[in-house]
């Protein structure tokens, strides 16, 4: 019983971090179309800010909160800054972008290394997250139940914006018929902007975040890119929603097939199950119905 | 003005999306393929004729082992830079060519013939995991040249264009578990990374364990770089192991104790022993969360000797204070110091001449007295790593066991173990 519960927790907390590095991606990918191979690069931008904030500010608390804000400003300008000087030159032309992303990203990691050094530096974690909570017998670690609350806060943020405020409005417009939304008055560039500014912020985010359960090494933003890429094409494009449900269906799939076979074997046979329901549905779970005819 | 998109664009950017994800995993996947190499090619080109020799250094300075590697880098730099400044090797100043291995297997191998072929290196010094020196032993046998390996491996491999300077299995994960055995632990769970060297050893302790009583709880490997130990932590947890024989190798590492601290697992509930993490990685794992756990190694920082304090000082002035020394970078200086007393005693660079007269020579970590050809004696230690105060050795063993990768076994038949006592 115990076992289970520890597996439902696990699988809930790998779905939350999924969530958060995939997060920002359904936004430039899923809604813009830019494949960003830098992606994990804006994840790593944020871990590193972490460790920044917290030489300046001792206290791991404040430090913590201090950082997923600076984080996000951070993450955020290195998006838009990547989006003015590279992306937006090439945006009809996806397989481009990827190389040209996948070159800013390996070059991110280089300055990374420089200016911090290869080894992994270590982000302390507040005392009021060490430790974990016994939930029926299995024990959760509060960092992850810290993960998986910034997950929802940042899923709940991010609708909301989309959903009611003006910014979103056109994000959205944008995204639906970009034609039709210039000849409305909606500056694309600029909504262009704002979108990787906020998809990268929350990478960015989500890298604030991970310094609680992993290594800050100049390759960390690597070992994420790949799932996020996976959630974000399994959850569909376009839609938040998709990539909610896709995260966490992963999460759990990821977890409990690893209890009954192994790490290794897991992530081979996670690949096959979304190799086979994306031979179903192609479009993944979810996709945005327009009434354009082409 | 921009062109307008085309609506087919979101599904061929989907389509690019998933090329991406599968090029990525097979890119990770086929990392221990060997390189095939130009077997008449045997000749060495190294010129010898110059005021400087040149010498490689293959280390991974990027990707999931520079956390690691390049430590070692800075070990070699400062072992040539010492031996430069008292004259060189033979009257011949080293010019060191660097090379990153980028942690695959492939491009190790691809460096390794780049600096025999091309740079004609006298010896390269490098590689960590067993998967980067089983890609370049093709190489280096087929082109007949040197390579000086600083790691503790798994034993299974004796190639004569190979120096292991590092610790084979009974000098390291034996003793570590001799060590457990003393303690009372009556049972282990076996936690590594996928690949060579971690599968060999826990192949090597399931034997130890079979022959002593010793029950083995679980069995689990996660992909190198993998940051998730959560189930694996769950499955530790539940088995209610004595101890947890740790060959993670990397940034894993970091992940692992973070979750098993998180976990409420002590040192004193179940203690973790590592034989891959160093004085360098605690610091990317915090001081906090390996408190009090155990680690196997032949050299630590604190070693009391002349020879050591010399090779600490020399590298917190070259490299920072806060800079700790460790044992592969001892085997990497060492192998360095190796090559140039024997080179010395061979009167010459030549590879057959260098396999001849290989001999030993005195170490931070010990006197290196050599019984076996390409191998080192090293005695071993155990220790709770701290990266502040590295405090005295708690057990020292004065006998340097000597290396027997002969005496663990071929192929999968059963095991039989014969080690130092």
């Amino acid at each position: 019983m115990d076992v289970l519960i520890g597996q439902l927790a696990t699988g809930l907390s790998l779905g939350s971090i999924l969530l958060l590095a995939a997060l920002g991606l359904s936004l430039t990918f899923g809604q813009m179309g830019v494949i960003n191979m830098a992606h994990g690069e804006f994840i790593m931008a944020g871990c590193y800010t972490a460790y920044v904030v917290q030489q300046i500010i001792s206290s791991a608390g404040a430090s913590l909160l201090i950082s997923l804000v600076v984080g996000f400003v951070v993450g955020g300008a290195m998006g838009a800054l990547l989006e003015v000087t590279l992306i937006r030159r090439m945006y009809d032309r996806p397989l481009d972008t990827l190389l040209v992303t996948f070159g800013v990203g390996l070059v991110l990691q280089q300055v990374a290394r420089d200016i911090f050094g290869a080894p992994a530096v270590n982000v302390v974690a507040p005392t009021w997250l060490s430790g974990g909570v016994d939930i029926l017998g299995a024990v959760v670690p509060k960092t992850r139940i810290f993960i998986l609350v910034l997950a929802v806060v940042c899923v709940a943020a991010l609708a909301t914006v989309l959903k009611v405020s003006p910014m979103g409005r056109r994000i959205r417009a944008v995204v639906q018929n970009r034609d039709l939304a210039e000849t409305s008055g909606i500056s694309s560039r600029k909504t262009d902007i704002t979108t990787f500014f906020i998809g990268s912020g929350l990478a960015a985010v989500a890298g604030v975040a991970l310094t609680l359960i992993g290594s800050t090494s100049p390759t960390i933003g690597q070992s994420y890119l790949i799932d996020a890429f996976l959630v974000v094409v399994v959850g569909g494009l376009g839609q938040i929603k998709g990539t909610v449900i896709a995260a966490f269906a992963l999460g759990f799939l990821n977890s409990f097939i690893e209890y009954s076979t192994t790490a290794s074997l897991a992530k081979v046979i996670v690949f096959v199950i979304i190799v086979i329901f994306l031979q179903v549905r192609p479009q993944g779970l979810f996709t945005v119905r327009t009434r354009s005819l082409v | 003005m921009r062109l307008p998109r085309r609506s087919s664009f979101k599904r061929s950017a989907l389509a690019a999306g998933s090329v991406v994800a599968a090029t990525s995993l097979l890119l990770s996947g086929c990392g221990s393929k060997a390189t095939e190499s130009d077997s008449a090619n045997a000749a060495s080109c190294t010129d010898t004729s110059g005021p400087t020799i040149k010498v490689g250094a293959l280390n991974s300075l990027s990707g999931t082992m520079a956390i690691s590697e390049v430590t070692v880098r800075h070990a070699i730099d400062l072992a040539v830079e010492q031996i430069n400044g008292a004259g060189g090797v033979l009257g011949k100043q080293i010019q060191l060519v660097g090379e990153d291995g980028a942690s695959e297997p492939t491009v190790f191998a691809e460096k390794a013939q780049k600096l025999i072929s091309s740079d004609c290196v006298a010896a390269v010094f490098g590689g960590w995991t067993s998967s980067s020196r089983k890609a370049m032993l093709p190489v280096f046998e087929s082109s007949n040249a040197l390579l000086y390996y600083p790691v503790q491996y798994e034993g299974l491999e004796s190639s004569k264009n190979i120096f292991y300077t590092g610790a084979t299995t009974n000098q390291q994960i034996v003793p570590a578990l001799d060590y457990l055995k003393e303690k009372g632990i009556k049972s282990l769970y076996l936690v590594g990374s996928d690949y060579v060297f971690p599968q060999t050893a826990n192949r090597i302790i399931k034997a130890y364990a079979a022959a002593n009583g010793i029950e083995i709880k679980g069995e689990d490997y996660t992909p190198l770089g993998s940051t998730d130990f959560s189930t694996i932590v769950n499955k530790v947890r539940g088995s209610g192991a004595g101890a947890v024989f740790n060959t993670l190798n990397g940034d894993s590492n970091v992940a692992f104790f973070k979750e098993y601290t998180n976990a409420g697992l002590t040192p004193q509930k179940m203690p973790v022993v590592s034989v891959s993490i160093a004085e360098e990685e605690v610091g990317g794992i915090g001081a906090k969360n390996i408190e009090g756990q155990l680690t196997a190694w032949n050299y630590y920082q604190t070693v009391d000797n002349p020879v050591n304090k010399a090779f600490v000082k020399a590298y917190k002035d070259k490299f920072g204070a806060d800079k700790p020394t460790s044992d592969p970078m001892e085997a990497a200086y060492v192998s360095v110091y190796l090559w140039k007393n024997t080179v010395e005693k061979a009167k010459s660079f030549d590879v057959k001449a260098i396999q001849d007269n290989a001999g030993g020579v005195r170490g931070p970590g010990h006197h290196q007295r050599r019984k076996s050809p390409h191998h080192q004696d090293r005695p071993h230690r155990r220790d709770p790593p701290r990266r502040a105060d590295l405090h005295d050795l708690a057990v020292a063993r004065t006998d340097p066991a000597r290396p027997l990768p002969e005496d663990v076994p071929v192929g999968c038949g059963p095991l039989q173990l014969r080690w130092m006592s």
